[in-house]
C-alpha cells in the first residue's frame, strides 16, 4: 500500500508519478555513459540532461535515471541534491544567477541585488508569479575583472549595472 | 607577445579562438610529436622536475613529485587517469577561464604530453558547469585533435593510447578539492575522502589518478619544447620560481584584468603598473594575494614578490596569484562576512567543524558589523580559527576559511571591537 501524501513543507511526492524517460534523453545519457568506466559517473549528466528537457528533474525522472544506470533512486536523489545547478523544484522560463563572491561583492554586488529583487518583486530562491524569472545566488563566475556579473540561464552577462538591469531582463521574454 | 617570454598566452584569442590548422602552424602539437617520437615517459617527468614546475592551482606542490608517485612500468595497472582540474570557483581568480576560452587547443596539448608522461590511458577535463563557452571550445578542439591523430589508439604510431573528454560538473565549490573532484566524477556527492591513499595510488575508480589544475598543465608542452632552463630563466631571476604566472587584480581599481608575468614580480608592479592602481579617490585598505581562502596582507606588503615562498613569510599564501583588493571605503567586517558567508554555503556538510562552524561565524559577523556584537563574540571567533584549522577538519575548506578572518582580525582588531554594542549606562544612584 502507499500513499501519495505529499511532504508537508516541501509538497514532493514519495510516489512520483510515472516518468518515462524521452527516447532522445535515453540515449544521451548512454552516450554519456560510454564516457565512464562505471555508468554511475553519468549521473549528473544524466540529470543535466533530464533538466535541459523540462527546465528541472520532476521526482518521477530519479528512480528512472537510477534505473538506467543501474544505483538506486536514493543515490540519484542524493547527487541531486548535492549540487546547486541540479533544480528539483519548477523554475522559471529564466534562472537568474547573480555572483556574491567577494570581487563582485566590492564591486557593486548590493546595489545590483537589490536591483534585480526590486524589478522582479521576488528574493533568492523565488520564482515570479509569471513563473518567468527564478533568482539565485552563485559563487564567483571568473570573471572578477568584469563585476558585477551574472549569468541568465547558459548566457553570462558582464559589468551589469543596476542602469542597465532593465533593459537586460527585456531580452528575456 | 612572444613565445619565448609569455608562453601561456601568445596565442590567446577570445573571440576566435585558433583553429587546429592555425594552432599547428603556431608550434602547436609540436610538443606531442617531440615527447611521443624523441623522449620517453621518464624524460618528460624529468623534464618538468628540473624546469621545476610547481602547481598553478594554489598549493605550489612540485608537479613532477606528484607524477612521480604514479606507478609506472610493466607491472603499473593499464588504466591511469589524467584529471584536469578546471573546477576554477575559488573567489577572486579568473585565470583557467582565459585560457579554456582563449586556446582550447593548447589545454588539449597539454592534456596530452601530460598523460603520456604518467601514460595515462584516459583523461578528463572536469569542467564547471558555469563555463559554457569553455566547454563548447573543448569539445570542439578535442574533435578536431582526435581526427588529426593526436589522440586515440597508437597516437601517432606509437604503442600508448589516450582518450580525452569533458566533463562538466554541476555546481558547488568543494569539487576544487582534488579528492572530492574524484568522487564528484565517479557520479558522487563531492565531498572529500581521506588520504592516504594518495590519488596517484589509488585515485578514480580505485586507478592511479593525477589531478593537475589548467594553468600547471598549460606549462608543459612549452617546458618539452624548450627546455628547463629556458623555463627557469622565465623568471628573470626574481624569484627561486620558475616560468611565467598569471596574475591579475579585481576590486575597484582602474583596470582590473590578468596579464603573464615573470614568476615573482610584486605586488606593488600588479597593482600599479598593470592594474593602473586605486580608482580615483579610493585608497587601499589590505588584500587577498590569491583568493577567498588566503590571508590578508596590507600596503606595507605591496613590494613583496608574488611567489609561493616569499607571500608564506609574510604570513598569507600566494594562492591562485590573482590579487583581490580592498578599498578604504568597505568596512573589514562586511568584507570577512561576505567571504564567511561562501565559505558556510559550499562547505559539504561532512566534518562537524566546518559544517557548524562556520554558519556560527557568519551570525557573529552579520551582528558585528550591524554593531549589535556582544562581549565575548571577538574571543569566540578566535576561538573558531583555532578549531576550524589546519589539522582539525577533514579537508582543506575550513583551514582556508579560516585565513581571511584570523588576518582580519589580525590587522583590524579595532574595527571588531567597534561592533560590539555599548552596554546601556545604568543609572547610578
Amino acid at each position: 500500500m502507499s500513499t501519495a501524501a505529499a511532504h508537508p513543507r516541501t509538497g514532493f511526492s514519495r510516489d512520483a508519478e510515472p516518468y518515462a524517460l524521452h527516447a532522445d534523453d535515453r540515449a544521451s545519457i548512454e552516450q554519456e555513459m560510454r564516457h565512464y568506466e562505471d555508468p554511475r559517473a553519468a549521473s549528473i549528466g544524466a540529470l543535466k540532461i533530464v533538466q535541459k528537457r523540462h527546465g528541472w528533474v520532476p521526482d518521477g525522472a530519479i528512480p528512472a535515471i537510477g534505473q538506467l544506470l543501474g544505483i538506486s533512486a536514493s543515490d540519484v536523489e542524493g547527487v541531486a541534491t548535492f549540487y546547486n545547478l541540479i533544480f528539483r523544484r519548477p523554475v522559471g522560463r529564466y534562472v537568474i544567477k547573480v555572483c556574491d563572491s567577494v570581487a563582485c561583492f566590492l564591486t557593486g554586488y548590493e546595489e545590483l541585488r537589490d536591483e534585480v529583487c526590486n524589478q522582479l518583486g521576488v528574493g533568492f530562491g523565488e520564482t515570479t508569479v509569471d513563473g518567468r524569472f527564478t533568482l539565485l545566488p552563485i559563487c564567483c563566475l571568473g570573471a572578477c575583472d568584469r563585476g558585477p556579473v551574472l549569468m541568465i540561464n547558459d548566457e553570462t552577462h558582464f559589468d551589469v549595472s543596476p542602469r542597465d538591469l532593465a533593459r537586460l531582463l527585456e531580452r528575456y521574454p | 607577445m612572444t613565445a619565448d617570454t609569455t608562453p601561456l598566452t601568445y596565442r590567446i584569442n577570445l573571440v576566435t579562438p585558433l583553429d587546429i590548422r592555425d594552432y599547428e602552424s603556431q608550434e602547436g602539437y609540436a610538443a606531442v610529436r617531440k615527447a611521443l617520437k624523441e623522449m620517453q615517459p621518464a624524460d618528460v617527468t624529468r623534464l618538468v622536475k628540473e624546469a621545476n614546475l610547481r602547481g598553478r592551482g594554489g598549493a605550489g606542490f612540485p608537479t613532477a613529485v606528484k607524477w612521480g608517485l604514479v606507478p609506472m612500468g610493466e607491472g603499473a595497472q593499464r588504466q591511469k587517469y589524467l584529471l584536469c582540474n578546471a573546477d576554477e570557483m575559488e573567489p577572486g581568480t579568473f585565470k583557467d577561464r582565459l585560457l579554456m576560452e582563449g586556446a582550447p587547443h593548447q589545454l588539449v596539448e597539454a592534456m596530452i604530453v601530460a598523460g603520456y608522461a604518467i601514460q595515462a590511458s584516459r583523461g578528463y577535463i572536469f569542467l564547471r558547469g558555469e563555463y559554457v563557452l569553455a566547454a563548447e571550445r573543448l569539445e570542439r578542439a578535442i574533435a578536431q585533435a582526435q581526427a588529426a591523430g593526436y589522440l586515440g589508439a597508437n597516437l601517432l604510431g606509437s604503442p600508448w593510447s589516450f582518450e580525452l573528454f569533458v566533463h562538466t560538473g554541476a555546481g558547488r565549490y568543494i569539487p576544487g578539492d582534488e579528492t572530492a573532484l574524484i568522487n564528484s566524477l565517479e557520479g558522487r556527492r563531492a565531498r572529500p575522502r581521506a588520504k592516504p591513499p594518495f590519488p596517484q595510488i589509488a585515485g578514480l575508480w580505485g586507478k592511479p589518478t593525477v589531478v593537475n589544475n589548467v594553468e600547471t598543465l598549460c606549462n608543459v608542452p612549452h617546458i618539452v619544447l624548450r627546455g628547463s632552463q629556458w623555463f627557469r630563466g622565465l623568471s628573470q631571476g626574481k624569484s627561486r620560481d620558475s616560468g611565467t604566472k598569471l596574475y591579475g587584480v579585481s576590486g575597484r581599481v582602474r583596470r582590473p584584468g590578468v596579464w603573464e608575468l615573470p614568476f615573482g614580480v610584486s605586488a606593488r608592479e600588479i597593482l600599479e603598473d598593470h592594474a593602473g592602481g586605486m580608482q580615483e579617490g579610493l585608497e587601499l585598505k589590505c588584500w587577498l594575494p590569491g583568493g577567498a581562502s588566503t590571508d590578508f596582507l596590507m600596503p606595507e606588503h605591496l613590494d613583496l614578490a608574488m611567489d609561493f615562498d616569499t607571500i608564506a613569510k609574510a604570513g598569507s599564501r600566494m594562492g591562485t596569484g590573482l590579487l583581490t583588493v580592498v578599498d578604504d571605503r568597505r568596512s573589514i567586517l562586511s568584507v570577512v562576512r561576505n567571504l564567511e558567508e561562501f565559505f558556510a554555503r559550499e562547505s559539504c556538510g561532512w566534518c562537524t567543524p566546518c559544517r557548524d562552524g562556520l554558519p556560527w561565524s557568519v551570525r557573529l559577523l552579520a551582528a558585528l558589523e550591524r554593531g549589535q556584537g556582544e562581549p565575548g563574540d571577538l574571543e569566540i571567533l578566535e576561538q573558531l580559527c583555532r578549531f576550524l584549522g589546519p589539522g582539525r577538519t577533514f579537508c582543506a575548506h575550513a583551514p582556508g576559511a579560516v585565513e581571511p578572518l584570523q588576518s582580519a582580525i589580525k590587522y583590524f582588531r579595532h574595527e571588531f571591537e567597534a561592533g560590539i554594542a555599548k552596554p546601556a549606562t545604568l543609572a547610578v544612584a
